[in-house]
């Protein structure tokens, strides 16, 4: 007989210092590829009060859209200084930060080009098995043609695009990502 | 461009449901919309792997710490991670935390009024090997109560985060313990909705892995989700 799936637990309110090291929310190292951004932003429950017992983990691919993964067969170059994985806990106001680079759009199925994004897993008490979502780019033009995009309600899509707050810092998005209610984030089931 | 297959969907009953009426923090932060099917593609059949940070020699001793000894019943903890179809997963981490013998975790919030073992971190990292076996030593969590409602007790148990091959694989769990009377009241191992899925949940004892003189031994497999037999779509 197959053995069956191991069911998802919360990951509770105790696992900063098992999980969490400091470093493990910066992506890039000096001589990374690519345009160097700062993602930060909150986590909020249904009451909009910042979250302050969560973790995320950033998956993305490097610069020039390429997964460092095996299974990426996309005929592009790896960066020996990405690896495309992040993960921070939240402060006490909920609030989160990463320092990474702008993914490049990888080959999805039928030649089609993906929108740049960053695969985003959130885990915290309360949540019995993790939410995954997307940062995507603002003004991007390959968001207009993105499947997963496409699949979303329309009047939902925004929750999954990064704004810059400040035109004077394009490097700086804000993406905030709202558990429950009032634009409340678009969570994918994978 | 043709990519690998993707990966299988949870089970049917075999995780929780977000929104958990028993579980009073999930109230405020289950979403209220379902999630967005998505079709797996590179995103999804990709994943993190700890390449330059393996754990290190010593990391799978949690029975160690500060140059002292913890206190409570030695335990081994050993198994597999597996996918759905039987295959191995090897050089995959697997990271440890858990409440001291006390049930008290090395934590700031924790503020359950039993006493800290300076000895005792709780925290520890194993890589499985080749046939996706792992193993690690530690004390046996003692139970502690959360607030969640009257007299509630969290059952002795130990958490455990892992990667797999892919974004899709990802899985935060418990393990727990045989024969624990709270785990019939405790509404986060409830929450998975099959008894048959719970039940894969608790860890058996074993007679075999057991060190005569030293450490009680326990078998504990994850189960990981395997690949779709048939191309993505597209």
């Amino acid at each position: 007989m197959s053995p069956l799936q191991t069911p998802s637990q919360t990951v509770g309110p105790f696992f900063k210092p098992a999980l969490i090291r400091s470093g493990n929310e910066s992506l890039v190292t000096s001589n990374s590829r690519g345009e160097r951004i700062t993602i930060e932003g909150r986590i909020l429950d249904g009451d909009a009060a910042g979250i302050s017992d969560a973790m995320i983990e950033l998956w993305q691919a490097n610069a020039d859209g390429r997964y460092d993964h095996p299974d990426d067969l996309q005929e592009k170059l790896i960066d020996p200084e990405f690896h495309g994985f992040g993960r921070a806990a939240t402060d006490e106001l909920g609030r989160f930060r990463f320092h990474t680079i702008k993914p490049g759009s990888a080959t999805g199925p039928g030649n089609l080009l993906h929108a740049p994004h960053i695969n985003v897993s959130i885990f915290a008490r309360g949540l019995l098995k993790r939410l995954v979502t997307r940062i995507y780019f603002p003004g991007e033009q390959l968001n207009a043609t993105d499947p997963v995009l496409n699949t979303v309600a329309p009047g939902r899509r925004s929750t999954l695009i990064a704004r810059i707050e400040n035109a004077d810092q394009p490097g700086i998005l804000r993406f905030d990502i709202v558990l429950q209610g009032e634009n409340e984030t678009v969570f994918f089931d994978v | 461009m043709n990519s690998p297959n993707g990966y299988r969907r949870e089970s049917s009953g075999g995780h929780p449901p977000y929104d958990n009426p028993a579980y009073a923090s999930t109230h405020k932060r289950a979403p209220r919309n379902a999630p967005v099917r998505l079709e797996h593609t590179l995103s999804e059949i990709t994943g993190p792997r700890f390449a330059g940070d393996l754990p290190a020699p010593g990391e799978d001793d949690l029975t160690h710490f500060d140059g002292g000894e913890a206190l409570g019943e030695r335990i081994i903890v050993t198994g597999r991670v597996l996918d759905e179809d039987g295959r191995a997963i090897p050089h995959t981490v697997i990271e440890i935390w858990q409440a001291n013998a006390a049930g008290r975790y090395a934590h700031a919030e924790d503020r359950h009024e039993a006493p800290l073992d300076p000895y005792f971190a709780g925290i520890g990292r194993v890589i499985t090997d080749t046939q996706g076996a792992y193993r690690f030593m530690t004390v046996k969590p003692g139970a502690y109560p959360w607030r969640n409602h009257h007299n509630a007790w969290r059952p002795n148990h130990i958490h455990f985060s892992l990667f797999g091959p892919s974004f899709a694989t990802r899985l935060i769990t418990q393990m727990y313990f045989p024969g624990d009377p709270l785990l019939d009241l405790d509404p986060i191992f409830n929450s998975v909705p099959d008894r048959s899925a719970r039940e894969r949940l608790i860890a058996k004892f074993d007679i075999e892995v057991t060190i005569p003189e030293y450490a009680l031994g326990y078998r504990f497999d994850f189960v990981i989700r395997g690949r779709e037999a048939t191309p993505t779509p597209g």
